[in-house]
């Protein structure tokens, strides 16, 4: 029944009465949605306007000597390997941390953990950096001398391995740990709006708890478990600070346990300062590529939602 | 039942909102602007200047600044100083856009810079003044090895990554008496742009040019990339933490880690406030520029002894004439402060920092006399 | 919650050898302790093999325990009991591999910040305070100068952003859910706040200084002027959030209130939104939390203050990030760097209350307001 309801368009035959209201309203809102596209071309022609002498200087003026491109290039690469691990390690954890509070843990012991969970995104990333590169960087360094020595045949594990511990394996795990509670805070707040009746449904089945939550929990939040891993994503491509403390940088390498690398993020915070004339336009052209990559990531995170968006509760 | 649960939980919001505004209250009624606890206004009778001026520029220089700040402002309370350490590239280019009443950099103006800065400051342009000299030491770390003597092509070799071990005959045969263990050489660089890289590059590629064919860049050069930290607490940490570890860092910054004396003619040359000062004295001041631009291209491989040309000159860049006396006045007092003996010592007590010579303060203190306001 | 419908539970006082028929077929009590034993020991035989210390004991006692476990389970109960036995243990282990390092960052921040929390931290500025003060405070013992300029910059900062962004990222969301109906236009703002989210901080910053820069000259920095770059760094985070819950009230609850005859401004005020508060405040909780510790804007727009101003609108800030990050970067006394890193701590943990405390009334609110039947 609700399906024949909802196929017309509520809004237009109960409006009949009053439109002032819902005018207001709707425009309102409009009004929200067009000034944030304003914002975003604002903030686009400002990066494209800032970036256009890079493109137009002669290959040599560039850092590296050798065009904007060979220049980005291992940036964008070092970029994509931080958010990877990073997304490697929170999601499927960060997924289940938020499972175990709505679903597993007594509601005594999950009330306090999400918000303890809430209050962790709010930890300046400087924080971050400065434990990863005081406590974690040290502490990984036996096991990054363990894997060099007994996987160095795996290219990501070359050694000789890091005596400081602060490379890019360190920076992903860093990341990770910060967009940790984005994920876990969103995604708990969806599981646990779940309707109640489906989960029910599938008990009185006979399901077990995680046969429960595989047919009814998940496809109800799967497009929101998309958009809270897209949410830290962007916030992992953007991360400055924490990178730029924790990660000792160099030129692209594969192994994961030897200094080197670097993100565009950090790239940027770390010579911005100094930065005058051509370099400056390179690093708001670096700023601009990031932008990119954002956008071509969520298309592809769109075309995702949209294949499981039957699933979603609101239509 | 809905409304009267509304109510019950609609106290909660004003329970809430009283929390906050005791707790605001409370925050406006405590805060302090006094922390030192010095009679605030007591000495500011004889202020003749007063409004706000604003700088923009190098971090190097900001221990120095608080000193500054504060000793200018408990002279002249109706003056303030703000200073923003973003870097010395932003306070130039702030600087050269009017956004900023003074500039600090670690770098003087370039001729292009100059030449825009006549769109600024009228046709006098602008000058550089040297306000902050501190010396660059090479500081490892080694237990039990608190100095060694390094000359240049050694220092080279070393951050090249050509000195693999620490007892390698370059370095032994410096350091005969020097107990050297069999570590391994741990370079730590700067991940950031700064003027202390191109210091101690530009010293590397005078003072050694066979062995470092780099050229001198605020940037650390990527075909020598090692290990790397942000800032200069960054590089002191991390060369604190590793054993063998070597790194370059401001001397007022280093603290417990070993120091190298560098060769200077036929001695090595610790580093220290007045060789630091010396250094910049015997150097040549840069020519062709303004009447009292003090702009100085540092000796590097000098032979004067005593003095080590490892040094980092931090400047202010400021306007030789201002839209209006009040600020032309403001900047003139300032400045004026911060080149005379008491401000150098101010900035040497908390900063580390070394003093300008006698010779160079009554030079700055001329080039800060000739400044006024348009027309 | 589901726990009294799991087909665990063993029967009480049943021995392991000989079980009543309804109890068979159900794993005894004392297998999973067991299992976790054995994977114990099992781990640290492998980890002496191996001769690295407890980070791989832990490590290879998890993995064992998470082979064998539902396994043995699966054997007994069969496999679904074992596919479900293995999600439990993985959930749990999660939660543990999670909270480990977040209760070192806490730690960390609590030991090295809890001595620096003193009435000086909290009351007053850093006005006039040098390097000299420092370098005497090694030996009387009290550090003077404090963040209350940074609290009173990162409160009105972020009250101002908070202002902003919360209108028009509600406003927003509510287009996108409500009004939209899958049109162009609301595909299209949908995809370009995604885009937002990937704004690097820094960029975010230099936006602002150059549009003020524009307007009010150049290098005009203010307050406010951080607040609009944090307002774009917070916008996508609002919308983002509130979307996701506005959409998962059920469709039901609104056309129930249509049905009544109510008007869609007024169902989406009295009805939508209450159910879906609970899940707004904690989302707009969380953009205020990542844009309270934003470092690199604040550092190209908010300028670099000692002294406490309440104004922000004119004059410079400092926020308690750029306070921690200048305290580490470029320590008030260069030679004696330990009062500056002390003070660096405390304000990192009073950063982190004052997010405690947001967060605090955010969820009061969020009672206040939410229908008593909000949630399931």
């Amino acid at each position: 029944m609700s399906t024949t309801l909802s196929a017309r368009k509520p809004g237009t035959s109960s409006s009949a009465g009053g439109r002032a209201g819902d005018a207001v309203f709707s425009g309102l809102s409009l009004a929200a949605g067009i000034l944030i596209f304003a914002v975003l071309a604002a903030v686009a022609l400002f990066l494209l306007l800032q970036a256009l002498p890079t493109f137009t200087a002669p290959a040599a003026e560039i850092t590296g000597g050798a065009g904007f491109f060979s220049y980005i290039g291992p940036l964008v690469v070092g970029t994509l390997i931080a958010s990877v691990i990073a997304l490697l390690i929170a999601t499927p954890v960060g997924i289940l941390v938020a499972l175990y509070i709505s679903h597993y843990a007594p509601a005594r012991i999950s009330t306090p953990v999400g918000y303890v969970i809430d209050l962790l995104a709010a930890i300046p990333s400087v924080i971050y950096g400065a434990w990863g590169a005081t406590v974690l960087a040290p502490a990984l360094v036996p096991l990054y001398t363990w894997l060099s020595e007994h996987a160095g045949f795996i290219p990501f594990f070359t050694g000789p391995a890091s005596q400081t511990g602060k490379t890019m394996l360190t920076a992903g795990i860093v990341l990770a740990i910060m967009i940790l509670p984005i994920i876990t805070s969103m995604s708990r707040e969806i599981f646990s709006q779940t309707p109640k009746l489906h989960e029910e449904a599938a008990l009185a089945l006979g399901a077990t708890r995680w046969e429960m939550i595989r047919v009814s929990v998940l496809p109800f939040a799967r497009p929101g478990i998309v958009s809270s891993i897209m949410l830290a994503l962007g916030r992992a491509l953007g991360e400055t600070m924490a990178v730029a403390l924790v990660l000792s940088s160099g030129p692209m390498i594969a192994s994961l346990v030897k200094s080197g690398n670097q993100t565009i993020a950090a790239e940027i915070a770390l010579n911005f300062p100094e930065a005058y004339g051509l370099r400056l336009s390179e690093l708001i052209a670096a700023g601009l590529v990031l932008f990119l990559i954002t956008l071509v990531v969520n298309m592809i995170a769109r075309a995702i939602i949209a294949r499981y968006k039957e699933f979603s509760g609101a239509n | 039942m809905l409304s009267k649960g509304k109510t019950v939980k609609l106290s909660h919001v004003g329970r809430s909102a009283a929390v906050l505004a005791i707790g605001a209250l409370a925050l406006t009624a405590c805060g302090s602007d006094n922390p030192t606890g010095s009679a605030g206004g007591g000495s500011g009778e004889q202020s003749g200047v007063s409004g706000t001026l604003t700088g923009i520029g190098a971090s190097s220089q900001q221990a120095a600044m608080t000193a500054w700040q504060n000793g200018f402002q408990s002279a002249n309370s109706g003056a303030t100083v703000q200073y923003s350490p973003d870097g010395s590239g932003a306070g130039r280019k702030a600087f050269l856009a009017g956004g900023a009443n003074f500039a600090g950099s670690d770098a003087y103006l370039t001729e292009d810079e100059v030449s825009q800065a006549k769109q600024q400051c009228g046709d006098a342009g602008a000058m550089d003044l040297p306000v902050y000299v501190s010396p660059i030491s090479v500081a490892f770390n080694l237990p039990g090895v608190k100095s060694l003597n390094l000359d240049a092509p050694t220092i080279a070799k070393i951050f090249k990554g050509e000195i693999k071990k620490w007892n390698a005959d370059e370095i032994k045969k410096q350091n005969p008496d020097a107990d050297l263990p069999d570590t391994a050489v741990t370079v730590v660089h700067r991940s950031d742009d700064s003027g202390t890289t191109e210091n101690f590059t530009d010293y590397l590629s005078k003072a050694a040019p066979q062995d470092w064919t780099e050229e001198p860049a605020q940037a650390w050069p990527t075909k020598y990339a090692a290990e790397n930290n942000k800032g200069t607490s960054g590089v002191v940490s991390t060369t604190s933490s590793t054993e063998g570890a070597v790194t370059y860092a401001d001397s007022s910054a280093v603290g417990d880690l070993g120091t190298a004396a560098i060769k200077v003619g036929e001695k090595y040359v610790a580093h220290s406030a007045d060789a630091a000062a010396k250094a910049v004295e015997v150097s040549k001041q840069v020519e062709g520029r303004g009447e009292h631009d003090m702009a100085i291209d540092i000796d590097r491989a000098t032979t004067e002894a005593g003095a080590y040309p490892l040094v980092l000159i931090s400047y202010h860049v400021v306007c030789s004439t201002y839209d209006s006396q009040e600020t032309a006045d403001l900047v003139k007092s300032f400045e004026k402060y911060v080149v005379s003996e008491d401000g150098q010592k101010a900035a040497a007590d908390s900063a580390g920092s070394a003093p300008l010579s006698q010779s160079l303060r009554d030079e700055a203190k001329a080039a800060v006399e000739s400044i006024s306001a348009k027309g | 919650m589901s726990t009294s419908t799991q087909t665990s539970q063993p029967g009480p006082g049943v021995s392991p050898v000989r079980r009543s028929k309804l109890t068979r077929g159900q794993r005894p009590r004392w297998l999973v302790p067991v299992v976790g034993v054995v994977a114990v020991v099992a781990g640290a035989a492998l980890a002496a093999l191996v001769g690295f210390g407890i980070a791989l004991w832990a490590l290879f006692a998890a993995v064992i325990f998470l082979v064998v476990g539902p396994l043995a389970v699966g054997l007994i109960e069969g496999s679904r009991a074992g596919k479900d036995s293995l999600m439990t243990f993985l959930v749990y282990t999660a939660f543990v591999l999670a909270v480990i390092p977040l209760v070192s960052v806490i730690w960390t921040v609590l030991v090295n910040g809890v001595p620096g929390l003193t009435g000086n931290m909290l009351w007053t500025s850093m006005n006039g305070v040098t390097g000299l003060q420092d370098n005497t405070a090694g030996s009387s013992g009290e550090v003077v100068g404090g963040a209350y300029h940074a609290i009173v910059g990162t409160v009105s900062i972020t009250f101002w952003a908070t202002v902003m962004s919360v209108p028009v990222g509600l406003l927003t969301a509510i287009y996108l859910v409500e009004y939209s109906q899958g049109g162009w236009l609301g595909k299209a703002i949908t995809f370009f706040v995604d885009v937002m989210t990937g704004i690097p901080s820094i960029v975010a910053g230099l936006f602002a200084a150059a549009l003020f820069g524009m307007i009010f000259g150049p290098s005009t920095r203010t307050g406010f002027v951080a607040a609009v770059a944090l307002t774009v760094l917070m916008i996508p985070t609002v919308v983002k959030n509130t979307e996701e819950m506005l959409r998962i009230v059920p469709n039901e609850l609104r056309e129930a209130s249509y049905a009544l005859g109510v008007r869609k401004w007024r169902t989406i005020l009295k009805v939508v939104i209450p159910t879906a508060i609970s899940g707004i405040a904690s989302g707009v909780t969380l953009a205020i939390a990542r844009v309270i510790g934003e470092t690199a804007p604040l550092l190209v727009t908010a300028g670099f203050a000692t002294a406490i101003n309440w104004n922000s609108f004119s004059g410079w800030m400092t926020t308690l990030p750029t306070f921690i990050y200048y305290q580490i970067m470029n320590p008030t006394s260069p030679t004696n760097p330990d009062p500056s890193l002390q003070r660096a701590w405390a304000a990192a943990l009073i950063l982190i209350i004052i997010v405690m405390l947001l967060n605090l009334v955010a969820r009061l609110i969020a009672r206040a307001f939410a229908p008593k039947t909000a949630g399931r």
